[in-house]
């Protein structure tokens, strides 16, 4: 369901590959679709192409559950905060295979304070909008919608509260990921280092 | 309906506080981490223990009604571990910024505070520009060495 | 009656929103700004609507989503926590002008921060919630925001000291948080409510033993807030580190919103018709120590912080002493000591920027080579110390003839108010004779350009001049006000001392959600009845007790 749109082709011989051009044979067996795909790897060496291939398959999966706990939130467990948490848990998995090139910047140019703070706009506005109705800050109500034969749907006002939250988790998880994971790695490269010492206080 | 404590949950409770304050008083920013996560699953268990017996869910329809069990303290401590969990990243990133800058995570002493109880008397006069303080006790220049070589 | 009960959200909502949108447009400075100055204006016009309509009909309580009151979540807004809310979001407006102008002319007009505005707007989304909330849980949410938010602010633009000051800070404020949370739990184990109203009727059956250890757990997690004096020693050490408006802040705002939640637990929640000995010896204790901590201290701003300790006792001293008058006597001075403690660190700010350096011992003639700045300081100092015609003098006349009415124990401890208020006035004397008088020094050069804390050079907006001068002309309108101002914190005071008001607008008939007309201002009292109110509840409530305390 993932298969890169152009395979690297290419004999994985002991001389460069003569076939797609110049690639390094480092790099030869480098993701080349974006979509779905871990992101580019400053060090070829600390690939682990097993995590990769499962984060490929995890990723999308791990999303769809996110958003079936947002939406099965107001009568199960599950909501907003759950959700998001566990859709933020498919981008950290999305970051231990594959390195910081975060798909939603890269791809869709979101940065993530700006997923956090849409979803508290929108959090803020579902809990502010009753208001417009006469009816106390932070109620709810219930819209039942039906579709004839195919049955109907339970749709709770609260669910856009969830919506928020849920973007809001998520982009406050991506940011710390940038920051915390990220931006650490990068300290290290920038230190020479491939991973921060592991002599880290403690020992007193 | 008769609502005893359980005491191995009392027990847990007990340990659990007293290792998280333990930590708590240790120099590294680590342990202190470390004591504080604990301490705050203490004090989760401590409002899940509130709302009733363990081991009882909070569920409409799961349980016979006379058995459910009080809903608002687990909401309370879905709220505090949120909180708790949000700090911890925040404490975890500043034991980063502090290794990065100074070279350890270390919780240090007020520097000022043992400059100023280690000057040698009362220079509180309202006569201008009587103290030096560039001259100032031993003290003051070892620990402001230390802080020049952790800023380093 | 619905849209002012909605009214009651905002000044939780707007900032939050605020916030939001500030992160959303964080590439452009301009719109921060005009973002985080509307915002906090808006919540400014809300708080003055929510005084006076508290003052007029009644507490105002809103319900969220319309759920009843021990069982939802309630904001109240009483003539108490309108009267706070309004001056510290005036306060908070007048810094972020201050903070704003600071930023343009240090990092230059179009540099925005994705931290400072949305942080900043998210801590007086802490501080109103704290304020208007009805129930201990929600007091103790709206702690986490105020002081995750201070904790970001505290440490942004890291260096090595403000590394060191923040974990102290951090730690310490964290434990109490956590300890906020355990009291919480066994409030909860021990009555089966967290609403604070609902609580004032049952705490009062609880055998005393176990009111007392729950009263003394909230009166450690309140103290450490506010940092009365055993529990103090983190804020010396933190608060002078942070840059001047950071600072200001958190001196005006965050301690005070510690004495604002001791204030309505202890009233609310535990309350007695008698001084309390322990709260007078520690107000005692917290003026003096304070107090003579800055008389010791040559960094201006530490020396400012510990006046802001010893000024916490004034604070407390109204409380301790437990009549209408003491706590109007500390709700005057809260408001009084908010404006005027923010200008000073303010104004200190001002003067580090000028002098580049922190050390009074290497100031001097400031008022030759900056007048204006003389000024600026001249007139917090003296408000502070409580001379005459100032907010200061207002205040703590109020505390005094509040305790002079009170047991000899009250009576000592007025003295003692006289005591530290003198011991301040020595320490801004000197402050003055080193800084303003004597032979101008030459500004020293910044070792740390990076940390926002010290300049050195005379690079002074017009705008940080404008934010502390617009808090002076505050405290100056609260002492020109002085008469309406005591009734309104006297009446707030009855209010606290007599729990009716609060506790029939939160559980009353009256405010069911649609509820027609008015909040009535004299409801029926119903302690008994709106305690066995949830039945089930109550039923456990009493059982909950005797399990906690048979062991």
């Amino acid at each position: 369901m993932t298969t890169p749109s152009e395979a690297p082709p290419g004999p994985p011989g002991d001389a460069d590959p003569p076939g797609p051009g110049d690639t390094p044979w480092s790099r030869w067996d480098q993701p080349s679709g974006r979509w779905m795909l871990p992101g580019a790897c400053p060090d070829s060496r600390e690939r682990t192409l097993v995590l990769e291939a499962a984060a490929r398959l995890l990723f999308p999966t791990v999303l769809v559950f996110s958003v079936y706990l947002l939406f099965e939130g107001h009568y199960g467990p599950g909501g907003g905060f759950s959700g998001g948490l566990v859709a933020g848990l498919a981008f950290v998995l999305r970051h231990i295979a594959g390195g910081d090139d975060n798909i939603l910047v890269s791809r869709f140019g979101i940065r993530p304070p700006v997923l956090a703070g849409t979803g508290l706009v929108i959090a803020v506005l579902t809990g502010l909008a009753p208001v417009l109705w006469g009816e106390p800050v932070l109620a709810s109500t219930k819209w039942h919608i039906s579709f004839g034969s195919f049955g109907y749907l339970d749709v709770v006002s609260s669910l856009l509260l969830d919506v928020g939250v849920y973007l809001l988790i998520i982009g406050v998880v991506l940011d710390l990921l940038r920051s915390l994971g990220s931006g650490i790695a990068r300290d290290a490269r920038e230190a020479g280092e491939t991973a921060p010492r592991p002599d880290t206080g403690g020992g007193r | 309906m008769n609502i005893t404590i359980n005491l191995s949950m009392a027990l847990v409770l007990a340990v659990l506080y007293s290792v998280g304050f333990y930590l708590l008083m240790q120099r590294s920013l680590m342990r202190i981490l470390i004591g504080i996560v604990v301490l705050g699953h203490g004090a989760n268990l401590l409002l899940q223990l509130a709302g009733g017996a363990p081991a009882r869910a909070p569920v409409l329809d799961a349980v016979p009604p006379q058995e459910i069990s009080d809903p608002l303290p687990q909401a309370l401590a879905l709220t505090a571990i949120v909180i708790t969990f949000a700090l911890t990243t925040y404490l975890l990133a500043l034991g980063y910024r502090s290794w990065v800058l100074v070279g350890h995570d270390e919780v240090q002493d007020d520097v000022e505070d043992r400059r100023i109880a280690a000057r040698r008397g009362p220079d509180g006069a309202m006569e201008e520009g009587t103290a030096e303080e560039t001259e100032a006790a031993p003290e003051d220049t070892a620990d402001s060495h230390e802080l020049e070589e952790g800023r380093r | 009656m619905t849209l002012l009960q909605a009214f009651v959200t905002l000044p939780v909502l707007l900032p939050m929103l605020g916030a939001a949108a500030s992160v959303i447009v964080s590439p452009r400075a301009s719109l921060q700004r005009v973002i985080g100055v509307v915002t906090l204006a808006l919540v400014c016009v809300v708080a003055g609507v929510l005084l006076v309509s508290a003052d007029s009909y009644g507490p105002v309580v809103a319900q969220l989503g319309g759920w009843p009151a021990p069982m939802g979540i309630v904001l109240v807004a009483d003539r108490m926590s309108a009267l706070l809310l309004l001056i510290s979001t005036l306060v908070t407006l007048a810094v972020l002008v201050y903070a704003i102008d600071q930023r343009i002319s240090d990092y230059g007009r179009e540099t925005a921060s994705t931290t400072f505005h949305p942080i900043f707007l998210l801590l007086s989304t802490g501080v109103s919630l704290a304020y208007l909330t009805g129930d201990l849980f929600t007091l103790f949410v709206a702690f986490e925001i105020m002081l995750a938010s201070s904790y970001v602010l505290i440490t942004r633009r890291t260096s090595a000291s403000r590394i060191r000051s923040g974990m102290t800070y951090v730690i310490v404020s964290l434990m109490s948080s956590l300890l906020f949370l355990t009291a919480v739990g066994m409030v909860y184990a021990a009555t089966g409510s967290v609403n604070l109203a609902d609580l004032a009727g049952r705490v009062g059956m609880l055998p005393e033993g176990l009111k007392t250890v729950l009263a003394l757990l909230l009166v450690v997690v309140f103290g450490i807030k506010a940092a009365i004096v055993p529990l103090h020693f983190w804020l010396p050490d933190s608060y002078p580190n942070a840059p001047a408006p950071v600072t200001a802040l958190f001196a005006g705002l965050l301690t005070k919103v510690g004495i604002y939640a001791l204030l309505r637990t202890q009233t609310l929640v535990f309350p007695q018709d008698h001084p309390s000995t322990l709260l007078l010896v520690i107000a005692a204790v917290t003026m003096v120590v304070g107090a003579l901590g800055a008389v010791a201290q040559d960094d201006l701003n530490r020396l400012l912080s510990f006046l802001l300790v010893s000024h916490i006792g004034f604070m407390l001293f109204g409380l301790a002493v437990y009549t209408p008058s003491g706590i109007a006597g500390t709700a005057l001075y809260i408001v009084h000591h908010i404006t005027v403690q923010a200008t000073l660190f303010l104004v200190s700010g001002l003067i580090t920027r000028r002098t580049g350096t922190v050390s009074i011992a290497q100031m001097g003639g400031l008022a030759q080579t900056a007048p204006h700045l003389a000024v600026l300081f001249a007139i917090p100092a003296i408000t502070l110390a409580g001379l005459p015609p100032t907010s200061g003098f207002v205040a703590k006349l109020a505390l005094l003839r509040a305790g002079a009415g009170a047991t000899p124990a009250a009576e000592i401890v007025a003295a003692f108010v006289v005591l530290a208020s003198l011991l301040t006035l020595y320490a801004v004397a000197r402050v003055w004779v080193r800084v303003f008088w004597g032979t101008p020094k030459e500004p020293l050069v910044d070792n740390d350009p990076n940390d926002e804390l010290v300049v050195g050079t005379a690079r002074s907006a017009r705008g940080m001049y404008v934010g502390a001068s617009s808090l002076i002309v505050v405290s100056i309108v609260i002492a020109l006000f002085a008469g309406p101002l005591s009734a309104i914190a006297s009446r707030a005071g009855d209010d606290l001392q007599t729990r009716e008001a609060y506790r029939s607008a939160v559980l009353g008939p009256d405010t069911a959600p649609g509820g027609p007309g008015p909040v009535p201002v004299a409801a029926v009292p119903q302690g008994p009845a709106a305690a066995g109110g949830g039945a089930a509840i109550g039923a456990m409530t009493a059982d909950d007790a005797e399990g906690t305390t048979s062991r």
